[in-house]
């Protein structure tokens, strides 16, 4: 794992005196809330419904058990005790006071993390593969990249006022387990001659008018990786539309110019910017690669697993997935307890994940963009004794891809901009589908679920999505099928008319009992969709 | 370091149009959503260029201090407008080196919140060295 130098912890250091004596100036009345608005978004502290809540970065979803541990001793001390986990592999506390918000900062820097561009018209936390260093089909890890960007990104002088937030992802899989193409720039490390590059998709993005980024460059050297970065959002900063907020984003400049024409500036732009000298040299980036290289891990390790408890078995397979070395695995927690909250998680459950990580998995975790926690790597010998603790903490509900691991935004219960709840309809979705079997059953379905347009919980890239609307001020669900967020990248589309709270599992009832009665073998939900496509899906929901 | 507002007998500056059309004036203020690579061509015998940042918010103007500096541009670049003190610090790094703000900024809070980042992640146009390079020498 990267480790901080005294540059890393200087900067962070540097923040945390600057928004203490930003907050300390609010506090005495010395600047205005409008004033003041900018300031904290910067430190990652929204208003919301109720309290203010902070933003806490988790670069690329990579902690250890250290950091993990300050997660829960924040929320014990400063929260209501738990902490929500969310789609960006981020931490959010919802209610936190103003006045404690530099004492949490500086407990954050304690431990090498901060909230820095956690929110605003920046370039926001680098999202990545949470099974990056373990997954058994990768290319390398994408994780030093990511890093190399996210030293790149912070304090950018000018990127800190782009037209809107903007989101990077990388990956170096071909399978995508971070909805890549749904982030401003989607990168992907590919091999090409025997020799690795960066693979370029710029525009994807969720809100009012998803779009799949489209493919701008599919062979970017590394070496020059930040000067086309730089080059991309460039074009974008200086083009991009300031005059309407929905259409502020990346994604409808491209839509606007055209690809074409987009790489045309981006190419010209890279053609200037690569003069100035601003990529690291190599060195750096293997300085950074060092540190998150491994011990190598026993490749005669025991490969088998006693599968005697029937319980542990069914966990096994469904929450537990292969490691690049024999003899181990990757143990994928679930935060969607039945009738839970989705990516709420306990100090006590936030304290007992970095315990384990600590005995078993190298000292690292991972949070997943929907919204679960990962141990990447465990020995297949001590999976038993890590389901046994889970379980006791009520953390090995073996639900992980089913149709109750559900990604579901904060919603009306906190949201300001929320038109309806989605946290009481994950909680009933959850237990119209309790029977685990029938889970199993119905296989593979990513279920998502956002309270407004704006889709923090990625409805249009779910199997099934689930949008909150506001009909003549009351609440109502649009159901969208056949999203994907995966290689396989697709947005949703409307079934018709919405439903009320209750109608809209029931909706969901009818689709998957169609889905049942069509599929062939093998095929996931999804798969029978885009075979039969809507319309055998609306009879059934609408008759 | 100075913050030198509009001194007393300066030219003033002429718009971007209007300097295109032939005006040998030496100074010109670009609006937030012209092309800074229009003034290229002219650039050594501009003395002042003043780039406009109507609302905090609109960062175009960043973008094109860079831009002129990244050309060679020496002479004085002033960021006009909603400019404040949280911001000083990202302008000067791309290369702005005088500030007409319309806030009243105290001079004190504006060296503070300069002087607190000594060092930087990035290359930019202030020719700052970047953290990487301190870390390879
Ligand atoms: C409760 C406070 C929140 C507010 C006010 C809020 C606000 C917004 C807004 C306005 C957008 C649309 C941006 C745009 O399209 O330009 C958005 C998008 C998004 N938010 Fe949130 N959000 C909140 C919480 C969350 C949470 C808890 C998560 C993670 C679980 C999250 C993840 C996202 C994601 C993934 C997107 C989609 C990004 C895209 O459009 O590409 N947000 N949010
Ligand atoms: S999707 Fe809407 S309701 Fe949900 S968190 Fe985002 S802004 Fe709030």
């Amino acid at each position: 794992m990267y480790k901080y130098d005294e540059y890393d912890q200087q900067m962070v250091d540097a923040r945390v005196a600057e928004f203490a004596d930003q907050v300390k100036r609010r506090l005495a009345g010395e600047i205005t809330e409008d004033q003041f608005k900018p300031l904290r978004l910067m430190n990652g502290l929204y208003l919301q419904l109720h309290a203010y809540m902070l933003r806490v970065a988790v670069p690329y979803g990579t902690l250890d058990s250290r950091q993990m541990r300050m997660l829960a001793h924040i929320a014990r001390k400063y929260d209501r005790d738990y902490g929500h986990f969310t789609t960006r592999q981020n931490i959010q506390y919802n209610w936190i006071k103003l006045e404690d918000a530099p004492a949490i900062l500086a407990d954050l820097a304690s431990v090498e993390m901060h909230a820095i561009q956690t929110s605003g018209n920046c370039i926001r936390n680098i999202s990545s593969d949470q099974w990056a260093g373990a997954a058994a089909d990768e290319l390398t890890d994408p994780r030093p990249w990511a890093e190399l960007l996210r030293q790149w990104s912070s304090f950018h002088p000018e990127f800190s006022y782009l037209p809107r937030k903007f989101k990077i992802a990388v990956i170096a899989a071909e399978e995508d387990r971070a909805a890549m193409r749904l982030h401003d720039i989607g990168i992907q490390i590919v091999e090409k001659d025997g020799g690795h590059g960066a693979a370029f998709y710029v525009g994807g993005g969720m809100g009012r008018t998803p779009m799949i980024a489209p493919l701008i460059k599919d062979f970017v050297p590394l070496d020059d990786l930040l000067s086309y970065t730089e080059a991309c959002l460039r074009v974008y900063n200086r083009y991009g539309r300031r005059d309407n907020i929905y259409k502020a984003r990346i994604k409808i400049l491209i839509h606007e110019l055209g690809v074409d024409e987009y790489r045309r500036q981006v190419e010209d732009e890279f053609a200037h910017v690569k003069s100035l000298g601003i990529d690291p040299p190599k060195a750096e980036f293997d300085r950074i690669a060092a540190q998150f290289a491994m011990q190598p891990l026993d490749a005669s390790a025991p490969d088998v697993i006693d599968r005697t408890d029937p319980d542990f078995a069914v966990w096994v397979d469904q929450n537990v997935a292969a490691h690049k070395v024999s003899g181990h695995a990757i143990v994928n927690i679930s935060l969607k307890p039945l009738g839970g909250i989705p990516g709420d998680a306990s100090s006590a459950q936030i304290d007992l994940m970095a315990d384990l990580a600590e005995r078993y998995s190298h000292d690292e975790l991972r949070v997943t963009h929907a919204q679960n926690i990962v141990l990447p790597h465990v020995r297949k010998a001590d999976l038993f004794p890590i389901w046994q603790a889970l379980d006791a903490a009520d953390l090995a509900t073996p639900n992980l891809d089913l149709i109750s691991d559900i990604i579901a935004c904060p919603g009306l219960d906190y949201c300001s901009l929320a038109n309806a709840r989605s946290i009481p309809v994950a909680q009933k979705i959850a237990q119209r589908f309790a029977d685990p079997l029938r889970q199993r059953d119905l296989g593979e379905l990513k279920l998502k679920i956002s309270g407004c347009i704006n889709a923090c919980g990625h409805h249009h890239a779910g199997h099934i999505g689930i949008l909150g609307v506001d009909r003549k001020g009351t609440e109502n669900y649009q159901l969208l099928l056949g999203g994907s967020g995966a290689e396989d990248v697709s947005l949703g589309t409307i079934t018709g008319p919405g439903f009320d709270e209750d109608g809209i599992v029931d909706a969901i009832e009818r689709v998957t009992d169609k889905y049942l009665s069509e599929r062939t073998d093998g095929e996931r939900f999804v798969d029978t969709y885009r075979r039969v496509g809507m319309a055998p899906f609306k009879e059934a929901i609408y008759g | 370091m100075v913050e030198h507002l509009q001194a007393d007998g300066e030219e003033p500056c002429v718009t971007l149009d209007a300097f295109l059309e032939q005006s040998n004036a030496t100074a010109v203020r670009l609006e937030s959503d012209e092309d800074a690579r229009a003034l290229i061509p002219f650039l050594d015998r501009l003395k002042l260029i003043e780039v406009a940042f109507p609302k905090f918010r609109d960062g175009r103007g960043y973008s094109s201090g860079r831009i002129l500096r990244e050309a060679g541009f020496t002479g004085e670049l002033r960021a006009q407008g909603d400019v404040l003190v949280d911001q000083i610090g990202y302008l000067k790094r791309c290369g702005f080196d005088s500030f007409a703000s319309e806030k009243d900024l105290n001079p004190a809070d504006v060296e503070a919140a300069w002087s607190r980042w000594p060092e930087h992640y990035q290359g930019a146009a202030d020719g700052a060295v970047p953290i990487w390079k301190l870390r390879h020498g």
